[in-house]
């Protein structure tokens, strides 16, 4: 099992641009290499009877694919980011509201997952909602060779082994929630923690300069 | 307003003002319909992203959803915008559907103008994989293979949106979400650049006079008129930076210069210290719990995974025993564990095992090579039953 130096393992181009919708309350679009997701959140706003928890928000998290209808795949994905988000976020600071976090594919070239975490992450701090902590997501695969990749195309992804998104959060690097396919050895899957609570470094350094960047002429 | 497009072909954003748009277009190979087996498809589908607006539901079929949609088919499939009998592979068998998605992003007015501009410039944008037809055999061509050709496009019609005030003394063109809940009615026409109607839609209920309607033709075809140079020099450039091999895409026209934006490079990402961690963790790690029992296959089709617990499934007189029993001590509870636990290694092997205790009348004794379906079925039925047992403690 052999693990790259530093020529393998490097993570895409990211951009972000926060608040470029104005509907809602807080909008982000991130963009990792070719893939790029945007994140519009509503909230709190009321919430129906039939969904409300006495003493909490209730989150909603809605995928959008590009192509279609939502299908189970989406499903599962906006439940991945859903108890991402959950545990992050201080919903008790809202009862018996709704927050609704909404994310569209804009192009889908492999570490689509992550890239919708990292979107929805943004657009959070962008609605100014209350978070004990940020989040990013980070996907690793594992080629046939047994070799670690992180961030990986479309075309990397299909020829992998075993995929991986980590969702890791800002203050102990730990990890939030995993969704992996494929198989893969515990050595592997820690190597690919490690790899992941790394890469998050980056993240959060770019995420910190956005928002430094952004606040600038106000501070 | 402006058009920009995304790293595949038929993917097109439009900003109309603040109002956000995203067009998707996509083909795949069907039968075609039985009363037209030498025609393509072409299907239309406008989805309110609850993203465009905190009114959106997400799948609910609103009556503004379906307006738009149904304007959005007469306006492109009416008009005979597209050459559908290009689109035919194999009459009568094999057609290409077109399937043209749009997506509300921001919602901030006149909708319908964006996704008729949207969809028919991912239209003009997008390229169908190559077909090539020898004899009986039908050959897809991927586009690395050969390039893929564009739709043949007859004319654009384009949508232009008028919004009464005062019985028709006020007239705005393209307006506002806020304009759009005050208007009195909306006049929707549908033109292309040849100064031909494609569509007129009036509603509302204002009741217009010929002049009106007369002087918004005329106003709609300069809009059309401009829209349309705009949306070619846009396919233009797009078509030059592609040749030249540039980046296309939403990423690169994302605004640099705004300070709401940020871009950052390939960086590489530190490894070095990450096979002694993971070792580590590994090597601190506890043991993995005791795994269950792995499944059986007594006969074909049938699996069954552990044998049950014992059964606490008895007569009514047995019920107050067996609770006295219970209440009594934990100890009495290992040492049933226990005595099941033992029953199992036993009734592992495959022998003939008598699973339950109970006083009724047969005793069934059942061999797991016969009738397994049974045993199966009986050992999760009791299962069950003293699960209730216990949760009645």
């Amino acid at each position: 099992m052999e693990v790259y130096g530093s020529s393998g393992v490097s993570l895409r181009e990211f951009g972000c641009e926060q608040s470029l919708l104005s509907r809602p309350d807080g909008s982000a679009s991130f963009i990792q290499g070719d893939t790029s997701v945007l994140a519009g959140v509503y909230g709190p706003a009321e919430v129906k009877v039939s969904k409300e928890i006495y003493d909490r928000a209730t989150l909603e998290v809605l995928m959008q694919p590009k192509v279609g209808l939502p299908s189970v795949r989406e499903r599962s994905q906006e439940q991945c980011v859903r108890e991402t988000c959950e545990a992050s976020l201080l919903l008790s600071l809202h009862p018996r509201s709704s927050l609704t976090l909404i994310l569209q594919v804009l192009h889908d070239d492999g570490s689509l997952l992550s890239c919708s975490l990292n979107a929805a992450c943004m657009a959070l701090m962008d609605a100014g909602l209350p978070m004990s902590c940020l989040f990013c997501g980070v996907t690793c695969a594992i080629d046939t060779e047994g070799r670690i990749i992180t961030d990986p195309t479309a075309a990397q992804e299909k020829e992998s082994r075993a995929l991986m998104t980590f969702a890791i959060d800002s203050k102990e690097h730990r990890v939030l929630m995993s969704a992996t396919k494929g198989s893969f050895s515990v050595n592997e899957l820690q190597q690919c923690i490690a790899v992941s609570q790394s890469a998050s470094e980056k993240i959060f350094q770019f995420y910190r300069d956005s928002v430094r960047r952004r606040y600038s002429k106000t501070l | 307003m402006k058009i920009t497009f995304g790293t595949d072909f038929g993917c097109c954003f439009v900003d109309l003002g603040k109002t956000r748009v995203m067009a998707q277009v996509s083909s795949e190979l069907v039968t075609p319909k039985e009363s037209r087996p030498n025609e393509g498809i072409m299907f239309f589908n406008i989805e309110l992203s609850p993203m465009a607006s905190p009114a959106f539901e997400q799948g609910r079929q609103s009556e503004l959803s379906v307006k738009l949609n149904r304007q959005l088919e007469r306006c492109l499939r009416n008009s005979k915008c597209i050459d559908t009998e290009s689109l035919c592979v194999v009459s009568g068998e094999k057609v290409w559907q077109i399937r043209v998605d749009v997506h509300m992003l921001n919602h901030d007015g006149n909708l319908m103008d964006a996704a008729s501009i949207a969809a028919i410039t991912a239209l003009c944008h997008f390229r169908r994989p190559d077909v090539g037809i020898q004899g009986d055999e039908v050959t897809v061509f991927s586009p690395e293979e050969r390039d893929p050709i564009p739709l043949s496009i007859y004319h654009m019609p384009i949508s232009v949106s008028f919004a009464f005030f005062q019985q028709g003394t006020y007239l705005l063109v393209d307006p506002c979400e806020r304009e759009e809940r005050v208007m009195d009615g909306l006049l929707m026409i549908a033109m292309n650049k040849h100064r031909e109607i494609c569509s007129i839609q009036s509603s509302g209920g204002i009741m217009l006079l010929k002049e009106q309607v007369m002087r918004c033709s005329k106003i709609a075809s300069i809009k059309v008129s401009e829209i349309t140079e705009l949306i070619s020099k846009a396919l233009e450039n797009d078509k030059k930076a592609r040749k030249a091999g540039e980046r296309c895409g939403f990423a690169e026209s994302m605004p640099q210069e705004r300070i709401t934006a940020l871009k950052m490079d390939e960086t590489p990402v530190e490894m070095t210290d990450v096979t002694e961690k993971a070792n580590d963790i590994v090597h601190n790690a506890d043991a993995p719990p005791q795994m269950v029992p792995s499944p059986v296959v007594p006969i074909p089709g049938v699996g069954q995974v552990g044998q049950g617990v014992q059964s606490t499934w008895g007569l009514e007189e047995d019920d107050e025993g067996e609770e006295e029993e219970n209440d009594n001590s934990g100890e009495e509870q290992d040492e049933k564990v226990t005595r099941m636990e033992e029953e199992k290694l036993e009734s592992r092997e495959g022998d003939v095992v008598e699973i339950s205790d109970s006083e009724e009348e047969e005793v069934v004794i059942l061999n797991p090579e016969k009738v397994s379906k049974n045993t199966g079925y009986t050992s999760h039925h009791k299962g069950a039953a003293a699960t209730q047992k216990r949760k009645r403690k």
